[in-house]
């Protein structure tokens, strides 16, 4: 037996004998499409095909259909071609592949280039007007379901906003202190390498103070926590919409937005103040320590500075911003995450969607309440 | 040696397979035929999907020795797509690729071929196995269940591998896709030579394609041979499977 496929055209007249040899095998497969190739120009030129199957020690259906693709090469301009010598337990496989390819759907037309780019704003236009109308939609139902807590305040899932708190609240904090207090030093130390050029080292505690409790501090946090936990709340709701959990909830008459998206949300909203002001603290004690090793400014010294820079307005700007961006990043994150349909694809998809949108929207939101803030003069 | 190589396409020998305290396969044999299509019966959580894990190298083994045409199995094994397609219980279809493209990924991965050739491969076991040239277009996600096992089971046939392992092949079919997709493998199975290894539950197969079934109980193949023997059989487990009320139900229609 041949270890190797091989394919001999012996031409007599106007008709072609094809005898393939050896293994037709897919392992093969790149010797069979050369072999089936050159012999394309004679198959193209005689009037008879024949193709003599008897030499043939293996096949498998990548092997058979290359034959049978030559023999319709043959037969598709009206010339006979025919199949001899098929062994037996071949034939079973000859007869399925003859079935097959038949009938080719034609190939989409190829879109206009323009309309396509037309299509695709268009799309995106009204998604993002469907972007804002499931937003608000989750905000209603919210508060919906806020006002039946406050109703019959027994209703209130208590166990799972106590978990949803420790796990976004109290699991949180080590990441959310290490992360800030580096960038409070950061931000300290670049003060006082830049002021020291002209001699305002000491408006650095100035610096430090204004820009962690104002924006810093919460804007960070809020971020970190959109890509933590909001993140987690879209898998995690979505994975529960993927096995049908949503619908089930659903089918025993309670309602989602009650027992899921509440306590997780409502979770944010405690949390993230707690967070922001706990991130604020490391950030200063961060500044506070470049102060001092950096800086050669006294502990004593830096909290004196930073109490005559800083005022509880300062503060109140910071903290009071937490609440409305830990909504904005909850409703964003279960809004996504009950969008999600069946595939694993989709529900990655919506994830990054989730942290993407929700950091737009809290940088965008910080945004607003600097304009708020700046025409109300805190 | 030679001659076992001719006639048995899997041999299983004294399998030991465990988690943690617990043994699943306990010195477990089992040979399967080749050209045969055997199904393997047994409780649910009893190690039938264990051992078919175990023998394709999914799950390490604690003892015994898997020999897989001939060749024994130890680790990961190369080029394990061309002697083995698998179907799995849900598919395992790439959600991010069509159709298509699920198809020709062993043949991508495998061979170096054109790609007018893989399309037409591609089409051809999707024609193979009952659906449309239309389909190849389509997501895993937008397919029923029944034709996501069937693009599942042209993709483990992509590359013409001699043995097939089906983990519940019907399972969550309606009885008339249940009994399409029984008739297909049968086809399949006569058309390609395979040999034909099936976890399955479903006593319309057992009876309809199976040449021989094994039952899998207490970690050890119980009982083994055509289904008119298991039948017979004394062992409690395996009256207990065929002899309750439901499979009293469906021999009695069958018969």
């Amino acid at each position: 037996m041949n270890s190797e496929p091989l394919l001999l055209a012996t031409p007599s007249g106007e008709e072609l004998k094809l005898c393939p040899e050896g293994p037709w095998i897919a392992a093969n497969v790149s010797m069979l499409e050369t072999l089936s190739r050159s012999v394309g120009a004679d198959v193209d030129q005689s009037r008879a095909v024949t193709l003599d199957m008897s030499g043939v020690s293996a096949l498998d259906t990548l092997g058979a259909w290359v034959l049978e693709k030559l023999s319709r090469r043959a037969s598709s301009s009206g010339r006979s071609a025919e199949f001899i010598g098929v062994a037996d337990h071949f034939s079973g496989l000859m007869d399925e592949v003859r079935q097959v390819n038949r009938h080719t759907p034609p190939p989409a037309p190829a879109p206009n280039p323009v309309l396509l780019r037309l299509n695709d704003l268009g799309k995106s236009t009204v998604g993002a007007r469907e972007d804002i109308t499931i937003f608000l939609q989750m905000l209603g139902a919210l508060f919906m379901a806020l006002i039946g807590v406050l109703r019959r305040p027994r209703s209130l899932r208590l166990t799972s906003l106590i978990y949803q708190l420790y796990r976004i609240g109290w699991q949180a904090i080590p990441i959310v202190v290490l992360i800030t207090f580096l960038i409070g030093a950061i931000i300290a130390q670049q003060g006082f390498f830049h002021f020291r050029r002209f001699g305002a080292e000491s408006y650095t505690v100035d610096m430090v103070g204004i820009l962690v409790l104002r924006e810093l501090g919460v804007l960070i946090v809020a971020i970190m926590v959109a890509g933590r936990s909001g993140s987690a709340y879209t898998a995690e709701l979505g994975s529960m919409k993927m096995r049908e959990e949503v619908d089930a909830l659903s089918t025993m008459g309670l309602d989602p937005v009650h027992v899921l998206i509440l306590p997780r949300v409502a979770a944010l909203v405690i949390a993230l103040p707690i967070l922001a002001f706990i991130g604020s603290i490391a950030a200063l004690y961060g500044g506070g320590l470049v102060a001092q090793f950096y800086g050669g400014m006294a502990p004593a010294i830096y909290i004196a500075r930073l109490h005559e820079a800083i005022s509880v307005t300062h503060f109140e700007v910071g903290i009071l911003k937490a609440p409305f961006m830990a909504l904005v990043i909850g409703v964003v994150a279960c809004s996504e995450g009950l969008r999600v349909k069946g595939s694993a694809e989709s529900l990655g998809r919506q994830t990054t969607t989730s942290v993407v949108k929700s950091i737009f929207l809290v940088i965008v939101l910080d945004g607003l309440f600097a304009i708020f803030f700046a025409s109300i003069g805190m | 040696m030679g001659e076992s190589q001719e006639q048995f396409a899997i041999r299983v020998r004294d399998l030991v397979v465990g988690f943690g305290r617990q043994t699943v396969l306990d010195h477990l044999s089992l040979d399967v035929r080749r050209g045969e299509i055997l199904g393997l019966v047994g409780a649910s959580g009893g190690g039938k999907s264990v051992l078919m894990r175990t023998i394709i190298g999914l799950i390490p083994r604690q003892g015994g020795t898997i020999e897989v045409t001939g060749r024994p199995i130890g680790g990961r094994t190369e080029g394990a797509a061309t002697t083995w397609g698998i179907l799995f219980q849900q598919g395992a279809l790439f959600s991010s690729l069509t159709v298509r493209q699920n198809i020709q990924f062993p043949l991508r991965e495998n061979l170096v071929l054109s790609q007018e050739l893989m399309d037409e491969i591609a089409i051809a076991k999707l024609e193979m196995v009952g659906l449309r040239a239309q389909d190849a277009d389509k997501y895993p996600a937008e397919l029923s269940g029944g034709m996501t096992k069937r693009v599942a089971l042209a993709r483990a046939l992509a590359l013409d591998p001699p043995i097939l392992f089906l983990d519940e092949p019907t399972s969550g079919l309606d009885p008339i896709a249940a009994g399409d997709f029984d008739a297909l493998i049968g086809t399949l199975q006569k058309t390609l030579g395979l040999t034909v290894f099936m976890v399955t539950h479903d006593l319309a197969s057992l009876t309809t394609v199976c040449d021989r079934v094994a039952a899998l109980a207490d970690g050890k193949i119980v009982a083994i041979g055509p289904m008119r023997e298991l039948l017979q059989s004394e062992h409690p487990w395996v009256r207990a499977y065929f002899h309750g009320k439901r499979s009293q139900m469906l021999q009695h229609e069958m018969r």
